[in-house]
């Protein structure tokens, strides 16, 4: 019997609201296979299954808020044998609800759920009287209405989980940060007239082949790539590089492009598109969710030349990249107007130096002046 | 098509990518992409249904022509067939 528990989709979030069950109990799932859609702070996710399997029980109801963890069904079949345990699965122990020891002891006499108390101590940590307070009124549950949050409470909320995560990596993280100034006329050529070939639909924008520079220049250097658990450092398994997407109604998220390294530009550029039009819808995958090992972002089309981002936990790394720019460029002794884009990193300093973060941006900086390569 | 049905069809398409729009407020002589906040994505996305829509193909080069929605809508009356 396998226990399918509700996976942590980021280091902002600590529940979730089960929407809709996407299975039936005696039905067949696959690894990969959507199986529940999931309320977070920031979209309704497809929540996806690491395991093939037959579902034995599904024990939260559409409507249900539960803490990330909560064994939501139960599994059996081949899938015991495949069952390997995934990033989606692991919740990095800073994400237990702080609280006080007595708040703790008293949360279990009282049967209440000491994750879903609002803590009103230091850094949100549950005290003794938030214990109290949560259990006194035994008010009968509401029924459960499994619709999504609605847009302003949803805006609360992502506010909130944003600043819980960026708090959270401005307390345990270390930054340190570099910046480059990047050559872009080749890039801009070789795109320009790639562009020319293709159809409006299909053409590629400079943001997709940044993200395949990233991801082609961290291949060889793994200590960026990854993430910080259990105080060591974890190499991703693969390049799975989270953009930073700004959503129409404020806030924002950072979900995975898979694989970016062994991606075309093409199949990147829509990837890219696809990702972008699914976030803004709110309707990402779990695994989208999770499994980001670096983000990228790019704040150059609000204008601004560069930009020095917050990491975001568990990663070690950030790499972002402003507008690009027509500047007075010197080179082989000569003085001429060149595009140019300054690429940051924000490093974690338990992960990497900045003597590592240095060899890593001139690398980025050379593969962007073989953009034939992307 | 008329000047005034062209220019429904741009806004209506511009309202699918920027869904909080307010037409009533849109500057036809203001820079469009700063006015209705559309990053590189979201003008591709906006080119595309231009596209699909009207049938125009806007190559990029033309993209620095096109900075005001008066621009793009006296570029789209040439490029249509009259």
């Amino acid at each position: 019997m396998m226990e399918f528990k509700l996976p942590s989709l980021g280091a902002d979030m600590d529940q979730g609201k089960l929407l809709e069950w996407k299975v039936k109990p005696g039905e067949a799932v696959k690894r990969g296979q959507v199986i529940a859609v999931v309320d977070t702070s920031k979209a309704a996710v497809d929540v996806e299954i690491w395991h093939d399997g037959t579902v034995e029980e599904l024990i939260t109801k559409p409507g249900e808020t539960i803490a990330v963890g909560t064994v939501m069904a139960k599994l059996s079949g081949a899938g015991e044998a495949v069952a390997a345990p995934t990033p989606a699965k692991v919740v990095p122990p800073s994400l237990r609800k702080p609280a006080s020891p007595a708040a703790r002891k008293r949360a279990h006499e009282l049967d209440v759920d000491i994750d879903r108390v609002s803590g009103t101590g230091p850094h949100g940590a549950v005290t003794l009287d938030d214990v109290e307070k949560a259990a006194k009124p035994a008010s009968p549950t509401p029924t459960p209405t499994p619709t999504p949050t609605p847009v302003a409470d949803r805006q609360a909320e992502m506010r909130k989980a944003i600043g819980a995560a960026m708090s959270r990596s401005k307390r345990e993280i270390p930054h340190y940060y570099l910046a480059e100034t990047i050559p872009m006329h080749k890039a801009l050529e070789m795109l320009a007239r790639a562009n020319e070939a293709r159809p409006v639909p299909e053409r590629v924008l400079m943001g997709a082949l940044q993200l395949k520079a990233v991801a082609l220049t961290l291949r060889h250097y793994r200590e960026l790539n990854g993430f910080w658990r259990d105080g060591g450092f974890q190499p991703g398994a693969g390049v799975h590089v989270g953009v930073a997407i700004s959503l129409r109604q404020g806030g924002l998220v950072a979900p995975a492009i898979h694989d970016v390294d062994q991606r075309s530009l093409e199949e990147l550029m829509r990837a890219l598109a696809d990702l972008v039009k699914r976030a803004r819808a709110g309707s990402l995958r779990s695994s989208e969710m999770s499994d980001p090992t670096i983000t990228v972002t790019n704040l150059g089309e609000q204008g601004v030349e560069s930009v020095l981002g917050v990491i975001y936990p568990p990663q070690v790394a950030l790499v972002g990249f402003g507008r690009i720019v027509e500047r007075a460029w010197a080179e082989d002794g000569a003085l001429r107007a060149a595009p140019v884009v300054t690429a940051t990193l924000s490093g974690d300093h338990r992960a990497s130096d900045g003597h590592r973060g240095a060899r890593f941006l001139a690398a980025l900086r050379e593969q962007l002046q073989r953009p034939e390569e992307l | 098509m008329k000047p005034e049905e062209l220019k429904s069809q741009v806004v209506g398409i511009l309202a699918t990518i920027a869904p909080e729009l307010e037409p009533g407020e849109l500057r036809g002589d203001k820079p469009l992409r700063s006015q209705v906040d559309l990053d590189s994505m979201d003008w591709l996305n906006f080119l595309v249904a231009l596209h699909e829509r009207l049938k125009v193909d806007i190559p990029e080069t033309d993209y620095a022509k096109l900075v005001t929605l008066d621009d793009l809508l006296a570029y789209l009356t040439q490029k249509l067939p009259a």
